[in-house]
């Protein structure tokens, strides 16, 4: 088997804005922690809605403000999401992120809890969402040219079998995606630490070498100002180390697999930020799971590449997470997470190209529909990254 | 039967890719780019995903895996013996 993405096609819901997702929710997105009680609340109540909680949203400022509103707004603008209930404490903020939305063309209401209470927010709320649920339940799937899906990639409990396993397969299909003028994304800045030499050498101009090397030098910063030891348990994880990664150096080396050998770094992200054109695209992220696939999610991701070694069981509400693994003590202890078992790499039955293509006969399967291991089990990790203490 | 991997013949240590490894094993690894085999014997039980010495490294050595620097030796290591974190450590934290 092998893949002609020329003549490839997938079939995803075009958008008001021209962006293509590969599914097709309604989101009840809360602006706060004390409005999760009620969108999950109206989210029971409207079937085929999703709910949103989680645990932000007050007294934060500056940047750390900033990049909340980014990714709450970024998670509703999303080509993955069809319409946006928004509720929050206060008209304030949560016209904000309905404002924010709204830029999109995509319906979306916004519901202030004050001067009303949770019940009749819950009511009209839950009437929104019902006629969103209805509307885009009649939204059809059209057949759109490769380069409008945009990949993200990040992986998770990673060990020795990931780095010439699942790793070099997202690579090696991210470099067959790369010249169909697809959107590809990854990040994790801490992660790339005694590799980022090789991904500076993989930026394709000066400028973006330099910009990149900032965003790596600023987060060395954060790691030696707040760090009592080497990071051991937490960079590389405990799971990494049981796994058999010893050191980040070793880690990053692995890490960096996921960019193949040909794509050129075409462009440096802050955190949620969205992409301006097509190419390889570097955000300076954490390399926690959970946060670093939500903000692929925020900034427009529609697919997403997780290679795992240790069985990393991560997914997201609105970003269809693929797992790939080639450790074949996983793939067997742990079947149910895994949607791409290149285990066969490591008994040479499997060659890196097939490998590559088995990765993206998934993504493509994936695009079209087919629901991957994390959304069947109900894995729906939103986790907003925070970049300091609220006010 | 492939036992191992290693990435790179300049490499220091490869990584076990079967499970139950027991000391005294005869090994036999695979040197991806270069496509060759070696044989090494287990001087340990290593488990799958960690990594074995395919050269003795001493005190204060740089431990090399992709032909790129992965840490320094902070106990000696003999070929065939495990090589983690009781023995290699982080030069960049």
């Amino acid at each position: 088997m092998s893949i002609d993405l020329s003549k490839t096609t997938f079939w995803g819901y075009r958008r008001e804005n021209g962006r293509v997702g590969t599914r097709n929710h309604v989101i009840i997105l809360p602006v706060d922690d004390i409005s999760n009680a009620a969108v999950e609340a109206v989210g029971h109540n409207i079937k085929g809605t999703l709910a949103l909680p989680h645990p932000y949203g007050r007294l934060q400022f500056g940047a750390d403000l900033e990049l909340y509103f980014k990714t709450l707004i970024g998670t509703g603008a999303s080509p993955n999401v069809a319409a946006v209930v928004v509720i929050g404490i206060e008209e304030g903020w949560t016209k904000r992120v309905v404002d924010g939305i709204a830029k999109t063309g995509k319906p979306v209401t916004g519901f202030g809890i004050e001067l009303h209470g949770d019940h009749d927010t819950i009511m009209r709320a839950s009437k929104a969402a019902k006629e969103y649920v209805q509307w885009a339940s009649e939204l059809r799937r059209e057949e759109c040219p490769i380069k409008e899906l945009w990949v993200s990639t990040k992986c998770g409990e990673s060990d020795a079998t990931s780095s010439f396993g699942a790793n070099p397969t997202v690579g090696n299909a991210f470099d067959k995606l790369y010249p169909h003028g697809t959107t590809l994304l990854f990040g994790e800045t801490t992660e790339l630490t005694g590799g980022e030499h090789l991904v500076a050498e993989r930026c394709r101009t000066p400028e973006i070498r330099a910009q990149f090397m900032a965003m790596f030098d600023r987060y060395q910063a954060v790691v030696d100002r707040h760090k009592t030891s080497d990071l051991s348990d937490s960079q590389p994880t405990k799971g990494n180390i049981a796994g058999g990664l010893t050191t980040i150096e070793e880690k990053a080396l692995g890490n960096i697999q996921k960019i193949g050998r040909k794509c050129k770094v075409d462009g440096v992200l802050d955190k949620a930020e969205v992409p301006t054109g097509p190419g390889l695209w570097f955000m300076d992220s954490s390399s926690a799971a959970a946060e670093m696939v939500t903000l692929c999610g925020a900034s427009g991701f529609a697919v997403h590449f997780f290679p795992t070694g240790q069985g990393n069981v991560i997914g997201n509400p609105i970003l269809p997470v693929i797992k790939l693994c080639a450790n074949p003590r996983t793939v067997r202890t742990m079947s149910e997470h895994i949607d791409v078992d290149v285990s066969g790499l490591l008994r040479r039955e499997m060659t890196p190209d097939q490998a590559g293509d088995a990765a993206l006969d998934c993504l493509l399967r994936t695009a079209n529909g087919r629901l991957t291991a994390a959304e069947a089990l109900g894995h729906r990790e939103f986790v907003l990254t925070r970049l300091y203490e609220s006010a | 039967m492939i036992h191992f991997v290693v990435h790179d013949e300049n490499d220091s240590v490869g990584v076990v890719v079967v499970e139950g490894i027991r000391t005294g094993q005869d090994l036999e690894g695979w040197i991806m780019d270069q496509d060759k085999t070696l044989k090494v014997k287990a001087q340990q039980d290593i488990p799958i995903g960690h990594k074995l010495a395919i050269r003795a490294l001493k005190d204060g050595d740089t431990v090399v895996k992709y032909g790129v620097d992965i840490g320094r030796v902070v106990a000696p290591i003999k070929v065939g013996e495990h090589a983690h974190v009781h023995n290699i450590k982080t030069k960049r934290w």
